[in-house]
């Protein structure tokens, strides 16, 4: 029982980050119809921002301010930062091919990644970087069970974050005109809405949203590494698959579902099977949901 | 027209001037090849193997060169980066022997590179020393390859043997990377000494994760509600900073025990204060070291900023022991697959090479005779000399 309701932690903590990241790729997806491949290395990209910002803020405010002031600060300026991040992928990846082919807008994203991780390994070096730790990490044990604070906050920053950005898409007028360019982003445009002005926020929210991940990773697994994205993104991009291409929610349960089997498969199986047994279950579900949990049959039909 | 035709003349008698100097002087350069991980999973690995060599390449430069029957011959090393990949290494190993002409090759330094550019070096008969790799593979059956460490099979019963005896533990928890050779094969030899010695199923919890996880709390998890006394882990230093708070976090409170690839100077840099207290074993201890061994020391740190680590220091005496074979060779013919051959010879009949690590002489299959090291990690995160361990 003890082992059960500790996976349950764990698997909260671990598909926080598939969802939060998932929630991404299913953004960009909902309004331009194509995949951003680049997300797992916008990801590692806000990281290192974090990383640089908290290293920074440490070391000029750690005497007179206290922690979670630091770690919210952190948090804010990473993301603003980030979004730009996202604004230059769309700027110089994908709006120069908007009219191109599917799959060289696919492609882009990739090279996008590439350039980003060996972009990083010249600037920064191939040695490791440790995530300065911005709250003191306290282990509680609850009748056998072991939380951590910070597995606290990261499992409550996320579903705050996804809340936010649910209302933000729901009750907004930014959040209508993304959901009106989910619908057709071919024809809202001429409503006066500039895809110009749509997709790069919509980037932006998802670069934003990468880098507060990154920040919360960093706290949970401290080791940096510039191809730290490549597996989290790949893996973030199937739970967007099997959330439903476009959904947001679908995407974030996904996330979560993710985590989930991770966790749970080498309860039961050897470890050395995790991967092999997860994500044969991810595809026996496809084949009997092929759109996923919640896409829909109709591209045309809202996603968002 | 006239001109022109003196001018070809002229141009072919000067090409032929050089040319012929050329063939008197005999000037041939002996070409060390280095293949070491300088990008990709453990850069840092890489980066002791460079200043090693570096070390090495100022002392044979100040020496005029080495000495090979009675004549001295420059040394260039020839570095490729591996980028901690088996492909890769592969790459390497075939573009030095087959474009770079080396006459012999120092690394690579896991065991998951130098297994498969092991067998290319003996392919192309061209002699290799691998100053880290302890699993078996790299040079089972390859009279080309040799080691500077010891072996896996002898590391495994060292630490099952210590831990018995320190702490007295009966029951065993291990989690290892499965895609990864020397963390697997370490594993294996490991539990098979363990279970040899307490009886089989004494290895309660025997977990695997593949490279570039970073969670390892469903393992850990199932380790902890296990019976286990104590984890080992054979991983690199960026894996051992992540299992080792991870375990911590999720109420983990026996010892983690380590093995020689903890060695690096960045473990406890990542580790932090979690890593305090734990053992290792390795190949040598760099706190409170004597002779030859502190001088390399006070010199690699004088001049890098930081205590050597293992890797640096086997790759030094991997670098001598190839320096000892090449002057061992009796002399070079000029013609590179003759000289490897004799240079393979005479590295395989080295005996009791005084090596910074240790005494070495190797067997038959290039391995040779070394003691190991049980190092504690000390409150202040310095590796402490705890034990030494001869076969």
């Amino acid at each position: 029982m003890d082992i059960f309701l500790q996976n349950i932690i764990n698997a909260l903590q671990w598909g926080s980050f598939y969802a939060v990241v998932s929630i991404g790729y299913s953004m960009v997806y909902g309004v331009l119809m194509l995949f951003n491949f680049a997300h797992g290395d916008i990801f590692m990209v806000g990281t290192y921002i974090g990383f640089g910002i908290a290293t920074l803020l440490l070391a000029l405010f750690s005497a007179f301010m206290p922690g979670w002031m630091i770690f919210i600060l952190v948090i804010l300026i990473t993301m603003f930062l980030a979004s730009f991040v996202g604004v230059f992928v769309e700027m110089v990846g994908y709006r120069p091919l908007r009219g191109a082919p599917r799959a060289s807008a696919a492609i882009t994203g990739l090279m996008i990644g590439i350039i980003f991780e060996t972009g990083n390994l010249i600037i920064l070096g191939a040695q490791r970087f440790s995530f300065p730790p911005l709250i003191e990490s306290v282990t509680y044990n609850i009748g056998g069970i072991y939380v951590t604070n910070v597995k606290v906050l990261i499992i409550v920053a996320s579903l705050v974050m996804m809340f936010a950005l649910h209302l933000f898409i729901k009750k907004t007028k930014w959040g209508m005109a993304m959901r009106a360019m989910s619908y057709d982003f071919q024809a809202v445009p001429l409503m006066g809405v500039s895809i110009n002005v749509i997709a790069p926020m919509t980037f932006a929210i998802g670069a934003g949203l990468a880098s507060v991940a990154g920040i919360l990773y960093g706290q949970a697994y401290p080791v940096l590494d510039p191809y730290m994205g490549i597996s989290l993104g790949w893996k973030a991009f199937v739970a967007a698959i099997l959330g439903g291409r476009g959904s947001i929610m679908g995407a974030a349960l996904a996330g979560y579902l993710l985590g989930f089997i991770e966790m749970f498969v080498p309860m039961i199986f050897p470890s050395t099977f995790r991967d092999l047994i997860a994500y044969s279950i991810i595809l026996v579900i496809l084949t009997f949901r092929p759109r996923g949990f919640f896409g829909m049959a109709h591209s045309t039909q809202l996603r968002l | 027209m006239k001109k022109l035709l003196y001018l070809v003349l002229a141009a072919c008698v000067v090409t032929l001037c050089f040319s012929s100097n050329g063939w008197t002087q005999r000037k041939t350069t002996i070409k060390v090849g280095i293949n070491a991980p300088m990008t990709g999973d453990i850069p840092k690995v890489g980066e002791g193997t460079k200043y090693a060599a570096e070390m090495w390449l100022e002392d044979v430069n100040k020496a005029g060169g080495i000495e090979v029957g009675g004549k001295k011959y420059p040394v260039e090393v020839v570095l490729e980066d591996n980028e901690s990949k088996a492909e890769s290494a592969v790459k390497a190993n075939t573009k030095m022997i087959t474009q770079d002409d080396v006459m012999i090759i120092v690394g690579p330094q896991s065991s998951k590179q130098a297994i498969p550019a092991g067998d290319v070096a003996n392919n192309y008969e061209t002699p290799m020393i691998s100053p880290w790799s302890t699993n078996p593979a790299t040079t089972a059956d390859r009279p080309y390859v040799f080691r500077g460490c010891f072996l896996d099979p002898f590391q495994g019963p060292v630490l099952a043997n210590f831990i018995t005896e320190e702490f007295g533990f009966a029951k065993a928890a291990v989690l290892y990377d499965v895609a990864s050779d020397y963390p697997k094969g370490l594993a294996e030899f490991f539990k098979a000494a363990w279970e040899e010695k307490h009886g089989a199923g004494s290895v309660v919890a025997y977990e695997s994760f593949t490279t570039k996880d970073t969670d390892f709390s469903s393992q850990l998890t199932k380790i902890i509600n296990s019976d286990a006394e104590f984890l080992f882990t054979p991983q690199y230093y960026n894996e051992v900073a992540l299992i080792v708070n991870q375990a911590k976090d999720l109420g983990w409170k026996g010892p983690v025990v380590g093995s020689d690839s903890w060695g690096s100077a960045e473990t406890v840099e990542l580790c932090g204060e979690a890593c305090f207290g734990q053992f290792f074993s390795t190949h040598y201890a760099a706190a409170g070291a004597k002779g030859a061994t502190k001088e390399f020391i006070d010199r690699y740190n004088s001049k890098y900023g930081y205590v050597p680590d293992d890797v640096g220091a086997l790759t030094w005496d991997a670098l001598r022991l190839a320096q000892a074979a090449i002057e061992g060779s009796g002399e070079l013919s000029g013609n590179v697959k003759k000289d490897r051959a004799a240079v393979r010879d005479a590295l395989a009949k080295i005996e009791n090479f005084e090596g910074i690590t240790g005494t070495m002489t190797f067997t038959e299959e290039g391995d040779p005779n070394k003691c190991a090291v049980i190092v504690k990690i000390s409150d202040k995160g310095e590796y402490e000399f705890y034990k030494s361990i001869c076969p």
